[in-house]
């Protein structure tokens, strides 16, 4: 979104555009940047949908749990969360260091960093506000052990300052530290694909091999370490970078392949299976256990190679079958989810709030599967309203006080990166 | 009420669960009868050991090592240890049960390990009840380091010949936001698995309760009356688990 990603068009940048554009590409030919044209709404859709099933996943197992796709295979919403957060970011910021140039490219990137850094903030804030009261009105002595954990209200001032060092992050705040320094690495990224994208690639995926050799890892405060490992889940980031400079139109002949769909539903559906196990344990018996014991765990922190891969099956079947120009995407029921997607820093802040809110309105509230449901559909209302409003104040209310034209190159990606 | 929608969804996609109770809110009143589902309480790894000792009317010698959770404190009696003991004495009449119970406050699974060899070594028990992994998921220890420190605590029991039942965390919902637990009951699954130890489900179990509106555990009430009850429920749920997986016959079962 215009407002807080990157006035590229208008500034003065934009006369010097078509020009610099040549010039630009005629140096780097390494990498090609989708014509702008269209939005792409399909990135907007699964970042919306992203967005809902991070919602629903932070709030206790209710009725919608069901619905997250974490209950039929192995990867989440995080994957396609980090994916498409790559892929607009190289398309927005990737065409602003063609034709701006590293340093202004690099600028901007700081400048949405500190963006996500103040939200993260924020959200401490009201994660601090609403353990506090649980802390003290909560005294059941079937949970004086579990209880210890509020000990750190002991020491705010150590607390506070581990939180906005990023090291002490409560549970369900953990995506947007990972954001944070995968965004502060983009300029590195961005360059290095510039001069040769598979390269960079190649990198990506020797980081993520060093890591699980050597054990890489952020360490957490009090204790602990990183709950999404920086160093391996660069890689999602990196190839949706990738993906997004050329790399999906090289692969498209691939994607396209009878092969690899065949391979792609055969891996869904034995993930659908194992994790069928989970929740069914009399079928436990259907995984060999010498499977069981090479496959488990399947580690979220590191980024599971069988996650991956999951989410590569579940990415190139989509592209596969939902094609660009599919008319549903502007039918009015995909709009909510498009709209969210379209804003989905402030949209995913809204969705930790709302957790945060559910989760305390459950524990106030005794109440049954309605009420559980009932608080995961709100949730999402207030997520559309939210993005509605958001868009509105883009298109009407702000339109005067910014000359910005509508075709703004950020506008294109699917908004902010 | 939501395990029924639960139950039904999967009973959806396996007919085994047809028999599995899909009960609804209006249980509220009665008594909590604390059902569990069989399939919480049935293990495919046995506790040799302790069908041995039955078998050759030796007593059985239960030691219990865990943390804080293991207790109600100023309330052992009704602790689930106590419980546990009360149950196997009734389900086992002709057999002599001793339990001890070694609590181990602020220890992370780590630390444990490495006296488990030494309490066995002590205490000469048939079998040990290990319950753990709240610590570790409270101070966010690494989950391979973790997963690690059980391993190596359940083969140092094995090895001085015991039977063991590893437990894991309860299930404590108003501190869902704070402390995350999934990746230790995943570990201790994977681990027990490995190694063949049978593992109480103490979180699925509880969780149940709570679904089942057997137990309000998001209540804020400072009384230890809930406490007890659980406690109570556990400790036979427990005795059960471990009946069963020592093959010790359906006809004291139920």
């Amino acid at each position: 979104m215009s407002s807080i990603a990157d006035p590229i068009a208008g500034s003065p940048v934009a006369e010097a555009k078509a020009e610099a554009k040549a010039k630009a590409v005629a140096a780097s030919p390494a990498i090609t940047l989708p014509a702008a044209g269209e939005r792409e709404l399909r990135l907007d859709l699964f970042r919306g949908l992203a967005l809902w099933l991070i919602f629903i996943d932070h709030l206790p197992t209710n009725l919608l749990t069901w619905l997250t796709i974490r209950n039929y295979g192995f990867s989440d919403a995080t994957e396609i969360f980090i994916f498409i957060s790559g892929y607009t970011a190289a398309f927005v910021y990737g065409r602003a260091m063609l034709e701006a140039g590293f340093l202004i490219a690099t600028a901007r990137i700081l400048r949405r960093v500190w963006q996500i850094y103040v939200a993260h903030v924020f959200l401490f804030t009201i994660f601090l506000a609403e353990i506090s009261y649980v802390a003290t009105s909560f005294e059941n002595p079937l949970y004086t052990e579990e209880m210890g954990i509020m000990d750190f209200l002991k020491q705010p001032d150590v607390t506070i300052v581990q939180a906005l060092l990023l090291r002490f992050r409560p549970v369900n705040m953990d995506v947007l530290p990972l954001y944070i320094v995968l965004m502060l690495f983009l300029p590195l990224i961005l360059w290095l694909m510039k001069w040769k994208p598979d390269v960079t690639l190649g990198l990506s995926v020797v980081l993520y091999a060093v890591t699980w050799q050597f054990d890489l890892y952020l360490s957490a405060y009090p204790n602990g370490f990183w709950a999404f490992n920086p160093f391996a889940w660069q890689l999602l980031f990196v190839f949706g970078a990738w993906c997004a400079l050329g790399g999906a139109r090289r692969m498209s002949r691939i994607l396209s392949s009878n092969i690899t769909m065949w391979i792609c539903i055969a891996y869904l559906v034995a993930a659908f299976f194992v994790t069928l196990t989970w929740y069914v344990p009399q079928l436990g018996h259907i995984v060999p256990k010498v499977i069981e014991q090479w496959m488990y765990p399947i580690n979220k922190t590191d980024l599971d190679v069988l996650r991956f891969a999951h989410f590569l099956a579940l990415a190139a079947l989509t592209v596969r079958f939902l094609p660009k120009d599919w008319p549903g995407l502007k039918s009015p029921w995909l709009r909510p989810l498009i709209l969210c997607g379209q804003h989905s820093l402030e949209i995913f802040c809204l969705g930790v709030f709302l957790a945060f809110a559910g989760h305390f309105v459950l524990a106030e509230v005794s109440g049954g599967a309605v009420l559980h449901a009932l608080i995961s559909v709100a949730g999402i209302l207030i997520m559309c309203g939210m993005a509605w409003i958001i868009s509105w104040y883009k298109h009407s209310a702000d339109k005067g006080a910014s000359k910005k034209g509508a075709g703004g190159n950020a506008d294109l990606a699917g908004g902010e990166a | 009420m939501k395990s029924a929608w639960t139950m039904l969804g999967l009973t959806l996609l396996a007919a085994s669960l047809a028999a599995a109770p899909a009960r609804a809110g209006d249980t509220a009143e009665p008594p909590p009868p604390c059902e569990v589902p069989a399939y919480l309480l049935s293990t495919e790894n046995a506790l040799p050991k302790v069908t041995e000792a039955v078998k050759a009317n030796r007593p059985l010698s239960v030691l219990v090592v865990g943390s804080r959770s293991s207790t109600i404190l100023g309330n052992e009696p009704s602790a689930y240890p106590a419980k546990l003991q009360a149950a196997l004495k009734e389900a086992l009449p002709s057999a002599t049960v001793d339990l001890s119970v070694e609590l181990q406050g602020k220890s992370t699974a780590e630390d444990t390990a490495g006296t488990l060899v030494k309490l066995v070594e002590a205490k000469k028990p048939t079998l040990v009840i290990w319950q753990t992994g709240t610590v570790d998921a409270m101070r966010a220890i690494d989950p391979d380091d973790f997963r690690a420190a059980i391993h190596d605590g359940l083969a140092a029991l094995r090895n001085a010949g015991t039977d063991v039942v590893l437990v894991n965390l309860q299930y404590s919902p108003r501190t869902e936001t704070m402390i995350s637990a999934p990746p230790y009951l995943d570990n201790m699954k994977v681990v027990a698995t490995q190694l063949e130890v049978p593992l109480f489900d103490r979180f699925a179990i509880m969780k149940q309760w709570s679904d089942a509106g057997y137990f309000d555990l998001f209540s804020t009430s400072h009384g230890v009356d809930l406490a007890k009850k659980v406690h109570a429920c556990l400790g036979r749920a427990l005795a059960k688990f471990v009946i069963d997986a020592a093959h010790l016959g359906p006809v004291q079962q139920n």
